[in-house]
C-alpha cells in the first residue's frame, strides 16, 4: 500500500523551488512527448521555447500574451490567499469584453478621448458585476463559488456568441459572426512601434505593484491572508468573512474584465465569438505557479505566455497539433501540484503503522 | 493501601515491562534518547514530564503506534515487536487515549462491539460489559447512546473496552482532565483495584497531586531523557515539578486585593444563547461581574460551555437582540464587534492557540499585529506600520521571555508554552481594562505556566478585571479571588476562594449528572429521562 504521510517539517526553500522543478520536469516530459510524435525532441523544444522569443517582435508578442494572464493572475492570487476559489475568470473576462466592446460598438463613430477610459471602466465593472453573482450566492446562501463561477463562464461565452451573431453583428460584415471593428478612439495605444504591444501591459504592471502593496502592507491584504490561513483567528478578531469574499471576487472579476476589454481593444479590435484562448483558466495556473505572490505572478505569466506562442510557432514550423499548448499547460500544473504535495508529504510504502488505534 | 503491597516489585522478580535504550528521532528533535525503565506486575507507574518531554512518543512506541529507531521493549521476559495497536492489545496492553474514539450516534454496546472480532465473544458481550463495569465501579448501561453521556461516562466506556481484553498493562494518557474531583476519586478506586489484581498501570499526567496520591513509582522525562526516578509518596508536588523543569519553581505571589471600592469593569447579566453547533452547549442565564483588581475563576469540566462563553465575550458570536447582557466598563457591547470591544479596552485569549489565538503560518510580528493593531496604533492610512509592529513584537518577546529567534519567526515554530507566553504578553502589553482568558496554561510547561500566572496577577494588581476560565482547579485556587463553576452552560454563584472546598466545587462541576454512584438500574432510568 502507498500512503502519504505529513512531513514533520517542510522546507521554505522548496516552496519557491517547486515551480522551478515543475518547469524542469515539464521540459523533460516535452522531450519524451516530441519523441513519440517522431520529432527531433531537441529541435522541437527549441522551436517551442526558444525560437518564439529569439526576435524583438517575438518578445513583444510574449508580453502581449502575458498581459491578460498577469492581470487576471494578480486578481485570482489575491482571492486564493483568502481561500476564495474564483475559477470563472474566463467568464468575467468575456463579460468585461462585452461591456467595454459594447461601448465601442455603440459609439462606433466617436472620436472622443473619453471613449477608451470609459470602455476600460465598463470592462472592470462588467467583470466585477459578473463575479458579484458567485459572491452574492456564496455570502447569502453558502453556495460554493467554484461551481457557480465556473458554470457562469459558459453562460458568458454563449452570451457573447449570441451578441456577435445577432444584435451586434457587423452590418457590413457579410454575415460573419463578428462585430464592427472598434473606432480608433476605442483602441488601446500601441506603446512600441512595429509591434502589437499595447497600453494594457502598463496597466498590468500597475496591477502588479498595487497588488504587491495590497498584500504585503495593507490591512485588507492582512485580513485576506488571516482568513485564508486561520478562519477562526479571523473571526476572533472580528474580520468580516463575507466582506472579504466580496472583495476577493470583485477584485478578481474586475481585473479579469479589464483583461477582457484589453484584448478586444488591443490585439483583436472587435468582438468575435471567442475573445480569449482560455486566458481566464490559464491564469489559475499562473497564480499558483507564481506562488500567489504578485512578483511571482509576473514570471509565471511570462512562462505561460510562452506556452501559447510556443505552441503557435511549433504548429507552423514543425507541424505539431495546436493541442500541444494545452498539453504543456496541463503537464506543468500536474508537476507543480506534485511538487507541492511532496513538499508537505512524503510517500510511504507498506502497511500503516503510524495509525492511532484507539478503537479499531 | 492495597496497591502498595501488590505493586511492590520483589527482588529478582521479572518486571512486566522493561524498556532498554529506547531512542526515537523526528526531523529536528530527538524525542526519546536512550530511555529505559521497568514496570512491575500490578505496579502503578507514573510517567511525568513537561509538554514535549517525549512522553507521548514513548507511550506510542509501547503501544505499537510508533516504531523506535533503537532500543528494546521487553515484555514478560521476551523481546516485544509490536507491529500495531491490534497486536499490542493481543499481548495484553490496553490504552485509553486523551481524546476518545467513540461514535456519538451509537450505543455503548455497539461502540465496544466494534473492536470485538470474535463471534463467540460477541454473544456474551452484553453480559461481560455489565459484569466488568459493575465489578470495577464503572457503571455503564450497554443500551445508552454515547451522545447522551457526560465526558466522564464516556471515559468509562474506553476503560471498560480495554478491561474486556484482560490487559496486564493499562496505559492512561491524562485521564483526569475531563473528570470532576469526585469522578477522579472513583477512577482511582478502580485503578487501585486493578492494580491489586495484578494489572500494571502506566499513568501519564501533569497533575502532580494526583500522581502523589495514586502512584508508587514515577519516571520523569525531560528533553527525551530520563532525568529521575522517584517515589511520589515521599516527594512533594513541587519537588517533582522542579525535577520536570530542571529548575527552581517560583510560585505566583499575590497580595489580597481590596475590592470594596473597585469599579465593576466586566458585567454579564442573564446571558443566554443557543449554540450554533449541534454538539455545542447552550449558554443558560449566565451572570457574573468582575471588578477592577479582581481575578474571577471559572471552573468546570471540558465542554460545559466555556468555549461558548468565551465566544460570546470576545464577540465571535453576537447577541444582536440583547445588547445589554454584556457590559465593558459600563458600556453595553453584547451586539458589538470584537474590534469595538477591544477599543473599549477588553482583550481575549481563546483556548486554542494554533489557528484561533494565533496564526501559525504567520510571523510573530504579524501575530502581534493581529489583535493589537487598533490599541497599539499600528495602522496608518490603511497600511501596516511595519517598523512599530516589529518593535512591538520584539518588546513582547523580550519582556515576556519568549524563547525564539525574533519577530520574524513563524508562530508555528514556537513550543506551546512559548507561543502562549507570546499571546498572553501580546494582550497584557496592551494594558487592557478587562481580560478574559480560556485555559491560560493548557499544555504549557510548569515554568511558562508560573510566568503566565504572574502576568495575570500583576495585570489585575494594575486595576484590570481578569476572568480566568480553566479546567485546572489548582490553577484557579492559585491565582483567583473568586470562583464559580460552569456546568451544562450555566454558571454558579461566584464565591470567595477561601470559603469553598474542592469537594463543593466538584459537586457543582457535575451539574445535572449525578455524582453519587448509583446502582446500574437507576443510571439506566436517569439516562432514558435525559
Amino acid at each position: 500500500m502507498v500512503r502519504l504521510e505529513p512531513r514533520q517539517q517542510h522546507s521554505q526553500a522548496m516552496v519557491y523551488l517547486s515551480p522551478v522543478l515543475a518547469i524542469i520536469f515539464t521540459l523533460l516530459s516535452g522531450l519524451v512527448i516530441f519523441s513519440l510524435f517522431g520529432k527531433n525532441p531537441v529541435t522541437a523544444l527549441y522551436t517551442f521555447f526558444v525560437l518564439p522569443i529569439s526576435t524583438v517582435y517575438g518578445l513583444t508578442e510574449l508580453l502581449v500574451k502575458a498581459t491578460p494572464l498577469i492581470l487576471i493572475g494578480i486578481g485570482l492570487s489575491i482571492g486564493f490567499r483568502a481561500n476564495v476559489w474564483n475559477i470563472g475568470a474566463e467568464g468575467q473576462l468575456t463579460i468585461g469584453a462585452i461591456f467595454g466592446g459594447g461601448l465601442a460598438i455603440w459609439f462606433h463613430d466617436s472620436e472622443s478621448m473619453f471613449l477608451l477610459p470609459a470602455m476600460l471602466i465598463a470592462g472592470i465593472i462588467g467583470g466585477g458585476l459578473y463575479a458579484g453573482i458567485p459572491a452574492l450566492l456564496r455570502t447569502r446562501w453558502g453556495v460554493n463559488e467554484i461551481l457557480t463561477s465556473l458554470m457562469l463562464t459558459y453562460v458568458a461565452t454563449l452570451l457573447l456568441s449570441f451578441l456577435v451573431t445577432g444584435p451586434w453583428r457587423d452590418p457590413a460584415g457579410y454575415n460573419f459572426p463578428e462585430s464592427r471593428t472598434f473606432p480608433d478612439a476605442g483602441m488601446l495605444p500601441i506603446i512600441m512601434d512595429e509591434s502589437r504591444l499595447h497600453f494594457g501591459a502598463i496597466l498590468a504592471l500597475l496591477a502588479v505593484i498595487t497588488g504587491w502593496i495590497l498584500m504585503a502592507r495593507s490591512v485588507i491584504g492582512f485580513q485576506l491572508k488571516v482568513v485564508g490561513l486561520a478562519p477562526a483567528a479571523a473571526k476572533h478578531v472580528g474580520f468580516i468573512h463575507n466582506k472579504l469574499i466580496w472583495f476577493s471576487l470583485l477584485v478578481g472579476g474586475g481585473l479579469a474584465g479589464l483583461a477582457g476589454v484589453g484584448e478586444v481593444a488591443g490585439p483583436i479590435g472587435q468582438l468575435l465569438p471567442s475573445v480569449s484562448p482560455g486566458y481566464g483558466f490559464t491564469a489559475i495556473i499562473v497564480a499558483f505557479l507564481g506562488r500567489l505572490h504578485p512578483v511571482g505572478v509576473v514570471f509565471a505569466g511570462l512562462v505561460m505566455a510562452l506556452t501559447y506562442i510556443g505552441g503557435e510557432t511549433a504548429q507552423i514550423e514543425i507541424g505539431t497539433p495546436a493541442a500541444v499548448t494545452g498539453l504543456f499547460q496541463g503537464i506543468l500544473l500536474f508537476f507543480l501540484l506534485a511538487s507541492d504535495v511532496l513538499t508537505t508529504y512524503r510517500v510511504r510504502f507498506g502497511s500503516p503503522v503510524a495509525e492511532r488505534g484507539g478503537s479499531s | 493501601m492495597q496497591s502498595e503491597q501488590n505493586g511492590r516489585r520483589g527482588q529478582g522478580e521479572q518486571p512486566l515491562l522493561s524498556l532498554k535504550g529506547i531512542t526515537k528521532a523526528f526531523p529536528g528533535t530527538l524525542a526519546n534518547d536512550n530511555v529505559g525503565f521497568d514496570i512491575g506486575h500490578g505496579e502503578i507507574h507514573a510517567l511525568l514530564g513537561e509538554n514535549g518531554a517525549g512522553k507521548s512518543t514513548l507511550v506510542k512506541i509501547i503501544y505499537g503506534v510508533l516504531k523506535a529507531d533503537a532500543g528494546e521493549v521487553i515484555w514478560d521476559g521476551q523481546p516485544l515487536t509490536v507491529a500495531g495497536p491490534a497486536v499490542a492489545r493481543k499481548r495484553g496492553i490496553g490504552m485509553v487515549f486523551q481524546h476518545f474514539s467513540l461514535f456519538e450516534a451509537m450505543t455503548v454496546q455497539e461502540n465496544i462491539g466494534l473492536a470485538v472480532t470474535d463471534e463467540k465473544d460477541r454473544k456474551v458481550l452484553r453480559q461481560r460489559i455489565i459484569e466488568v463495569s459493575k465489578g470495577y465501579g464503572l457503571p455503564l448501561d450497554p443500551d445508552r447512546f454515547v451522545h447522551t453521556m457526560s465526558v466522564g461516562e464516556r471515559q468509562r466506556i474506553e476503560i471498560v473496552r480495554c478491561l474486556l481484553a484482560n490487559p496486564k498493562l493499562l496505559i492512561l494518557d491524562e485521564p483526569t482532565s475531563v473528570l470532576t474531583p469526585q469522578e477522579v476519586e472513583r477512577l482511582f478506586e478502580t485503578l487501585n483495584k486493578l492494580s491489586s489484581e495484578g494489572c500494571a498501570i502506566l499513568y501519564i499526567s501533569h497533575k502532580l497531586h494526583e500522581v502523589q496520591e495514586l502512584c508508587e513509582h514515577a519516571t520523569i522525562l525531560r528533553g527525551g531523557r530520563v532525568v529521575a526516578e522517584c517515589n511520589p509518596k515521599v516527594e512533594t508536588p513541587r519537588s517533582m515539578a522542579e525535577l520536570m523543569i530542571g529548575d527552581k519553581l517560583k510560585p505566583p505571589e499575590r497580595s489580597k486585593p481590596d475590592l470594596a471600592h473597585s469599579p465593576t469593569r466586566l458585567e454579564v447579566a442573564d446571558l443566554s444563547r443557543a449554540s450554533d453547533n449541534p454538539f455545542g452547549v447552550d449558554l443558560d442565564r449566565v451572570s457574573f461581574t468582575v471588578k477592577g483588581g479582581e481575578i474571577l475563576g471559572v471552573a468546570g469540566i471540558a465542554g460545559s460551555g466555556q468555549v461558548e462563553l468565551m465566544a460570546a465575550l470576545a464577540g465571535e458570536t453576537r447577541m444582536t437582540d440583547n445588547n445589554d447582557c454584556i457590559r465593558i466598563d459600563g458600556e453595553a457591547v453584547a451586539a458589538s464587534s470584537p474590534a469595538k470591544r477591544r477599543a473599549l479596552g477588553a482583550v481575549f485569549v481563546p483556548e486554542e492557540r494554533n489557528g484561533h489565538g494565533a496564526v501559525p503560518a504567520m510571523t510573530l510580528a504579524e501575530n502581534a499585529f493581529l489583535t493589537a493593531f487598533h490599541r497599539m496604533k499600528l495602522v496608518k492610512g490603511g497600511l501596516i506600520q511595519t517598523r512599530p509592529t516589529e518593535d512591538f513584537a520584539a518588546d513582547i518577546i523580550q519582556s515576556f521571555d519568549v524563547r525564539t529567534t525574533g519577530p520574524e519567526a513563524d508562530a508555528g515554530s514556537l513550543s506551546g508554552g512559548n507561543l502562549q507566553k507570546f499571546i498572553v504578553g501580546r494582550e497584557v502589553r496592551q494594558e487592557p481594562g478587562v481580560m478574559a482568558i480560556n485555559q491560560p496554561t493548557w499544555g504549557v510547561d510548569a515554568g511558562a505556566a508560573a510566568a503566565i500566572h504572574q502576568q495575570l496577577i500583576d495585570l489585575s494588581a494594575r486595576g484590570a478585571a481578569v476572568l480566568v476560565i480553566s479546567q485546572d482547579l489548582d490553577e484557579i485556587f492559585a491565582v483567583c479571588d473568586h470562583i464559580c463553576v460552569m456546568a451544562e452552560g450555566h454558571l454558579s454563584e461566584p464565591r470567595p476562594i477561601g470559603d469553598v472546598t474542592v469537594d463543593e466545587i466538584g459537586l457543582l462541576m457535575g451539574g445535572l449528572h449525578d455524582q453519587s454512584s448509583p446502582p446500574l438500574e437507576e443510571e439506566t432510568s436517569a439516562g432514558a429521562g435525559a
